[in-house]
Order: C-alpha cells, then structure tokens, then sequence
C-alpha cells in the first residue's frame, strides 16, 4: 500500500500544499521578513534593522502597550466571567430536570452568529439603555466600551463553554457522587472535593479557549466600538489592523506589531499544552 | 432531601433559567422589533413597540434588501461557504490519510507545519497574504474558496489525522489485495469511515467561514461584499448616516439562515463543537 500510495502525492496532497503555502507559508515567511524593512507596497521595501520594534515603544501615543493592557484586562475579566457563569449554568442543566435541551439551545444560539452581526446588535442594545439612563453612548467613555465588549463576550462564549462543562460534568461516574452522599458530605463539600477537581480538564480547556478568543478579538471590537473614545478601547488586534491600513509609512511597525502579537498567542498555546498534557497524565 | 423539596429547588432554578434565557433571546428580539419600526424611531426609543404611528410593516426589508445588495451578497456568502467547506473536506482528508500512511521525513514536517498554522493569529499574515492573492489574481469569488482551503488546512488536517490513526490497516489492506488503486481505496473505503469526523470538520468550517469578516473584506474588497462585509459597510461606509431601519433588517436575514442552520443540525454543531474544543 504504502509504495502505491507514495506515487499519488501530486493527487492526495498538492492541492492542499500549494494553498496552504498561498495563504500561510509564504506569507508567513514574507511577514516576519517584511518586519524588519520599511515599505509601502511590498516591492519597495528597505531594511531597517530593529527600527520597526523600536517605534512601537517609542510612539509617543503607546497605541501599542495602551491595546495590550486593555486586550489583558478585558481577557482577565472575561475569564473569571465566562467561566464561573457557564459551569453554573452547565450545574444547573445536569440536575436531569424538564426542559434542559431547550435551554441548552437557547444559551449556546448566541455563539454561532458571526462577531460583526453580533457587534451591532449590542451596541443598538447598549446605547439604548445608556441613552435611557445617562443621556450617553457607547463611543462616550471607555468603561462603558470596556464593559459593553465584556457583556458582547460574555453573551457568545458563555453557552459554548457551558457546553464543553455539561460533557465533563456528565462524565463523572454517578457513584462516586452517590458515594459522598452516603458518607455525610455537604452539598458545597462535593462541589469543591468531588465535581471539580473531576472536571479539571474541562476547566483548563474552557479558561484557554476564553483566553484565546477573548485575547484574539477582532470583529466584535470593531463594530461594538470600533476603538472609541479615540483608541481608548482599541484591542491588539484592531491596533495592528488600523496600524497597517490607517497610518501612511507604517506598515512595517504594523507587521513588527504583528509579530509580537504572534509570539504572544504561541507563548499561551505552548503553556496550554504544557496544561493539558500534565493532566493528562495526572489521570 | 426530601421528594417535595427537590420538586421546589427544580421549579426555582426552571424560573431563574427561563430568567436567563429571556436576557439571552432580548438582543435579538430587539433587533426584530425594531426591524419594523420606522427608521426615525429606531435611535431615539429602541425599547418601544412599534405601534400605529411608528410600524411600517415590511418596508425596512425592501429598502434593506434594494440599497445593500443584500441578496447578492447572500448568494455569494452560500457559494463561498458551500464551495470552500466540500472543497477543505474533500482535500484535507485525503491530505490527512496520505500524510498518516506514507511515514517519511516530508510527511511528518508537513504535518507539524499545518498544526502550527493553527496557532498563528489572522494579522500576521494579513497583509503579506493580500499582497500574493492579488499578484496571483485570486482576489475574486473563486479564488478565495481555493485560499479558504489553505486557511482551513490546518484544523481540519490535525483533526482529520488523528482519526485516521484509530483506523485499522487491515480493511485498506484489504481493499487494496483486492485490486483497489489509491483512490479507489480512499474513496470506497476510507472516506465512508472518515464520515464522522469529516461532518465535524465541516461544521467547524462553515460557522467559520460564514461568519468571517477580514478576509473577505481584504481580498474581495467592496465590489464583491459577502453578508458580514455588506453589513459592516452600511454602517460605516455611510458616516452617520445610515438608513437604521434597512440596518435592522439586514441584522434579521443575517441570523436567519445560522438559526435554520442550528435547528436542522443542532447535534451534529454541538457535537462537533465539544469534538473541536477539546482537540484545538
């Protein structure tokens, strides 16, 4: 099989290899190139050495560490979030009682429509009760920005974690629950000694698909406040996005910007596989 | 704990979760509402009712249908989603048992490659992406399908990959003693049991795909909106001055078709859901 197999690699995998080098490899390559020059249109680019990096913590604006530390704050928040909300629920929909499919639908809808759809509907939402209550808008105030992205986060991730807990939750034997009812333990005591510790892995997948998500974010920022007041609450990836289209001559510190944004994302992909492998030895 | 009192704690939590699910659903009801009101109240009272004066039936339809091309713009969100999804599952599964049978130094590099494609974020190859689909002419509806599949290659090859190693070789082997070529082999016999997986990786696909914004936006540009291009456009493209209630009617067929879609495979998107989250 294998040697008759060998020949048919023009069929079984060039279609997939050459659009996976249009679209990634040589981009890739070419970026990370591209990050060290100065250019306009890809052709004219000059090396320039570290200079791209240098800018983007000398830029007397710091739009750069301002997107960061927002991108990190609202990453925090929406972790504890997220993740306390949708394992509450995620108990609350194990108990075997009537209904339970239904509202698993309904909490889980929000996560299938797309972050631009879902950035509008929000903030026709927001700024009606913002106008109803302070006479104010979204693009007013970054709290309100700040906040308004966490609900929109909140509301999409929320039923898609709860998901995930619901199948570990379901996953521990009954028994052993059974178990510690026999022995006396309290409802809480079962809880925190049996229920979580069993739903750890789901715990650790949950927290770095908020993480990564919340930290990736990019269409629901962009409608929801599209960065306003100013760039007050303009995320990194928006930040790269208007760096390379919105600023003339900046393309380079775009895709310098770019870069870093990247070894970040792999430095939390790489601890999470460190997480969840150790788990996985653990049981 | 007694029958009686669990009977209470249940309709308790009932009421808070039906609590919930209404703050769930209210987004979205608001939008419908106010798809029916006339545009001039939208901004100014979004919490009321249409009523005699304020209710114009399906107006804020027809205009939002005339003036965004929105029906176009749907049309080609189908066929690059539809076009992409078979296209990924169809190549990245025969990619997926090649690289998984024919073990050699090219194979394994290839398939780290693609997994660590899964990790990289859109931005860092946004712009040197645009630049080389434009030089090779594919920023146009059929081209992009063909860059989808580079996009999509990485999850669906990992995903693909690992369930082919559970496949036993005896059945190919098999199938092969019994005068199968390769593709006769893949098609009749592995494809049928990839089938699982392969709905899985689709699924993941065409929520993705039909959803996404930047790259369509990049490579297509305006000329050629698909539905989240056309809607982020209206609001923007018109500085201020957008028509709010043909807005709110294009909000309403966005979700649309993504409801039909959920209530017709709600198992098979939850399913492939957990299946994604707990491999990604």
């Amino acid at each position: 099989m294998n040697k008759s197999l060998k020949k048919y690699f023009p069929v079984f995998v060039l279609p997939t290899l050459i659009a996976f080098i249009i679209a990634f490899v040589a981009p890739f390559i070419m970026g990370v190139g591209l990050s060290f020059t100065k250019f306009t249109t890809v052709t004219n680019a000059q090396f320039v050495g570290l200079d791209n990096y240098i800018k983007i913590f000398t830029d007397p604006n710091h739009d750069f560490l301002n997107a960061l530390i927002f991108t990190t704050l609202f990453t925090i928040v929406s972790i504890i979030t997220v993740n306390i909300i949708a394992f509450s629920l995620a108990m609350l929909l194990t108990r075997k009682m009537k209904g339970t499919n239904f509202f698993r639908s309904v909490f889980f809808l929000p996560n299938l429509i797309g972050g631009i759809v879902l950035g509008y509907i929000w903030q026709l939402l927001i700024n009606g009760v913002l106008d109803m209550l302070v006479n104010s808008d979204i693009t007013k105030s970054s709290t309100y920005g700040f906040w308004g992205l966490v609900i929109l986060n909140n509301w999409q991730l929320i039923g898609y974690m709860m998901v995930i807990y619901i199948a570990g939750i379901q996953n521990i034997p009954g028994d052993l629950i059974e178990a510690a009812a026999i022995d006396g333990a309290s409802k809480t005591k079962t809880l925190f000694k049996i229920t979580i510790p069993m739903v750890m892995p789901s715990i650790t997948i949950c927290m770095f698909l908020t993480l990564t998500n919340s930290f990736k974010m990019f269409d629901q920022n962009l409608a929801l406040t599209g960065g306003a007041p100013g760039k007050s609450t303009q995320m990194l990836a928006l930040d790269i996005y208007k760096t390379f289209y919105g600023r003339i001559g900046w393309a380079g510190v775009g895709q310098a910007k770019a870069v870093i944004f990247f070894i970040i994302v792999a430095l939390i992909a790489f601890l999470q596989l460190r997480a969840t492998r150790s788990k996985e030895v653990e049981q | 704990m007694t029958a009686g009192a669990k009977k209470s704690t249940n309709i308790i939590i009932t009421v808070i979760l039906s609590a919930l699910a209404v703050l769930f659903m209210v987004p979205m009801i608001l939008v419908l509402i106010n798809s029916f009101k006339s545009k001039l109240y939208i901004s100014s009272e979004p919490f009321a009712f249409p009523n005699s004066e304020t209710f114009v039936g399906f107006e804020n339809y027809l205009n939002g249908l005339k003036s965004s091309g929105f029906l176009a713009a749907f049309g080609r969100s189908l066929f690059i989603t539809v076009a992409s999804v078979i296209l990924i599952v169809v190549c990245t599964s025969m990619t997926s048992w090649y690289l998984i049978r024919v073990k050699n130094k090219l194979t394994k590099g290839l398939y780290y490659a693609f997994v660590f494609s899964m990790i990289v974020p859109f931005q860092m190859v946004m712009f040197t992406m645009t630049y080389i689909v434009g030089k090779l002419n594919l920023n146009n509806v059929l081209g992009i399908v063909f860059v989808y599949l580079g996009f999509g290659a990485g999850l669906s090859v990992f995903m693909l990959s690992g369930f082919v190693k559970s496949i036993p070789l005896e059945i190919e082997e098999a199938a092969t003693i019994d005068g199968c070529n390769p593709l006769q082999c893949f098609f009749r016999v592995v494809f049928p049991i990839l089938k699982p997986t392969a709905i899985t990786v689709a699924i993941l696909n065409a929520m993705w795909i039909w959803n996404d914004y930047l790259l369509p936006y990049l490579i297509l540009g305006t000329g050629n909106k698909t539905i989240p291009v056309a809607i982020q456009i209206a609001m923007q493209g018109a500085y201020g001055d957008t028509d709010m209630g043909g807005f709110m009617a294009m909000l309403v067929l966005a979700i649309i078709p993504i409801i039909v879609f959920y209530l017709l495979c709600q198992k098979h998107i939850i399913k492939g859901v957990i299946a994604g989250a707990v491999k990604g």
